[in-house]
């Protein structure tokens, strides 16, 4: 344990420390330490000859009241101490730094939000242009390859329509599945107050073919695929592979960027047409199970009512679905800068964008077909 | 001589059906300034890792500061735990935390230490460490790779450890920055007493700082002692390893 008896009078101040002055005691005597700090004595005495063990914190509070005092101009004495915990005292004095000395930036609570407002501002302007150089770059790399057709990566390609297509037939498949469930099971029963039970055929299909299962299906594979494409590059960028395929004169965009654009292009409309498919077939099993219609019965009313165009407007979007999702995840791919924390601040930015622009498209292609009359 | 702090005894490493170790034994002994040496992949970084409980060893035992790996309570693995610190080869800076506040959270969470007592021994460490004060209120990412690792030796000194393990410590700097860490770490060594092992290849913390070392060589160590020892050694490997001639 540790006492610390302190004796004053206007000039002079001893102090008697005795027993562990170490991290686990320097809680109880700190109270006075600091009131003993703010006066101002001709001399101090510290009487260490009690202590029994010192460790650097303790060294490191003695040799701040001694330096604080010094500053005072009072003189100090230190008397009785062990020659090791002078020593660690004298270390801890060398090393003292008070926090008057560094700088903390303080933020001012007023013009913070405006400067943060004002940096959010300016880095959206620069992300866009360098939005607008990617695009462009890519739009030149592809007409370039459309003069050289047999520098495409073809097997780039393949491997990417495996990866984002053919393995995300499982995910698409539940999600759209279950889906389709939900919406058969909800108007499933509006539709058997009017005893229209049939036209639960109409509501699947139509809606599965036009909109839901294409948005199903991009969304599902902005999650998947969104981000795999930002961290693979980011990756490669941080890594320095990106640099090292421009130093060889390869060009990034036509390694990276267009066999995973080109793969989605074409994984999409697949995705999407399977999305259609199993969507129908959870409303088909809820049709039978809650309303009685079979099988047979589902299939061909499904197919007198759903006109061809249905299913073409949605195989329609899939590509652009793709080619949105493709390009915001290299986009953001190659914004990654530094450290590693960045690659995962610009995946959750890539996933957000992706599905945000999806929808966004999909609302868009909604209004203008309508106000078409298709 | 002084007692050993760290008994490794018969330990062997395999991953899958790789084997890293087979049946390595080193010891360190207390206050002495220790490296595990050993080419690239040759398992230098792993041994560390299992002495600080990081990774698991198939057999053999390793005995810490008394304590015996794997037959610890959890208040001893805490306590060992207070009594250790580790510099990575990264600095392995908390990246939400700046400067100060990395090296304070030990404090603050192991003491009951008044806040402006923990801000008082934090920033004296860092100026032990040699980070300059500017850098007190930075992000780990707007330091250098120096900058980074002196903040992580401040805050891997904070709580006063008893043993001090370093990654490859002077990996990454240049020349001149990491004769300095070396400097630094042997006078913070001798000053405050610490027990220090060293994951390094570098032949300059070799030649000045070590006080002993072992060398990892074909999964067994092929030497443990002292330099000059070493240099009587006519294994092939151990003088090309050390730069000595042939």
């Amino acid at each position: 344990m540790i006492d610390f008896d302190i004796q004053e009078d206007d000039k002079q101040c001893s102090i008697k420390i005795s027993g562990e002055l170490t991290k686990e005691t320097i809680r109880s005597i700190y109270p006075k330490i600091k009131r003993i700090k703010e006066k101002t004595f001709l001399i101090v005495k510290m009487d260490c000859a009690g202590l029994t063990s010192l460790d650097y914190a303790g060294a490191l509070i003695l040799a701040d009241l001694s330096a604080s005092f010094c500053e005072k101009k009072s003189s100090v004495l230190v008397i009785g101490m062990n020659p090791n915990f002078k020593r660690m005292m004298l270390f801890a004095r060398k090393n003292l730094r008070q926090k008057s000395q560094v700088v903390e930036i303080k933020e001012n609570f007023f013009a913070t939000p405006l400067i943060k407002l004002g940096k959010n501002i300016i880095d959206s302007i620069d992300s866009f242009i360098f939005f607008l150089s990617f695009l462009g770059e890519s739009c030149l790399q592809f007409f370039r390859i459309l003069l050289t057709p047999w520098k495409f990566r073809y097997k780039a390609t393949a491997v990417h329509i495996q990866k984002s297509g053919a393995l995300a037939i499982p995910i698409v498949a539940l999600t759209s599945f279950l889906v389709g469930v939900v919406i058969a099971y909800q108007s499933a029963e509006q539709l058997a107050k009017f005893g229209a039970n049939i036209f639960i055929v109409d509501m699947v299909s139509i809606s599965m073919f036009r909109e839901i299962a294409p948005l199903i299906a991009a969304i599902v594979i902005a999650g998947r695929s969104a981000s795999s494409y930002t961290a693979e590059i980011g990756t490669m960028k941080i890594t320095e592979e990106v640099d090292a395929m421009r130093s060889m004169g390869f060009e990034p965009i036509v390694f990276l960027v267009l066999p995973r654009i080109f793969a989605l292009l074409i994984a999409m409309p697949l995705i999407v047409f399977f999305a259609d498919i199993i969507g129908i077939m959870g409303g088909m099993i809820v049709a039978k199970s809650n309303l009685g219609i079979s099988y047979p019965e589902f299939i061909l009313r499904a197919r007198d009512v759903v006109a061809t165009k249905q299913v073409l407007i949605g195989l329609f979007k899939a590509p652009f679905f793709g080619l949105l999702i493709a390009t915001i995840g290299c986009f953001r791919g190659f914004q990654v800068t530094g450290s590693t924390e960045s690659i995962g601040r610009y995946t959750t930015i890539s996933v957000v964008n992706a599905i945000f622009w999806v929808i966004v498209f999909d609302a868009l292609v909604s209004v203008v077909l309508t106000e078409m009359g298709i | 001589m002084n007692k050993d702090i760290i008994e490794v005894k018969e330990v062997t490493t395999k991953f899958g059906k790789h084997v890293v170790h087979d049946k390595i034994s080193i010891s360190v002994r207390e206050g002495e300034i220790y490296g595990i040496l050993g080419g690239s992949g040759s398992g230098k970084t792993t041994l560390l890792r299992e002495i600080i409980l990081l990774q698991k060893f198939q057999s053999g035992s390793i005995e810490v500061l008394g304590k015996k790996i794997g037959q610890m309570s959890h208040a001893d693995i805490i306590w060992l735990k207070k009594n250790w610190s580790v510099l990575f080869q990264f600095g392995a800076l908390y990246s939400s935390l700046n400067v100060l506040e990395n090296v304070s959270i030990p404090l603050i969470e192991y003491t009951n230490l008044p806040k402006e007592v923990i801000t008082e021994i934090a920033l004296s460490k860092l100026k032990m460490a040699g980070l300059k004060k500017e850098a007190t209120y930075l992000f780990p990412s707007e330091l250098s790779g120096g900058m980074k690792k002196r903040a992580a030796l401040a805050r891997a000194l904070v709580m006063d450890p008893k043993i001090l393990f370093l990654d490859e410590p002077t990996s990454g700097l240049d020349p001149v920055g990491a004769e300095n860490f070396d400097i630094l770490i042997k006078e913070i060594a001798t000053l405050l007493k610490l027990t220090v092992v060293i994951v390094t290849h570098d032949l300059h913390t070799i030649e000045h700082v070590l006080d002993r070392f072992c060398i990892i060589y074909d999964k067994k160590i092929l030497f443990e002692g002292t330099l000059n020892e070493a240099k009587k050694f006519k294994h092939y490997a151990i003088r090309e390893f050390l730069k000595l001639e042939q």
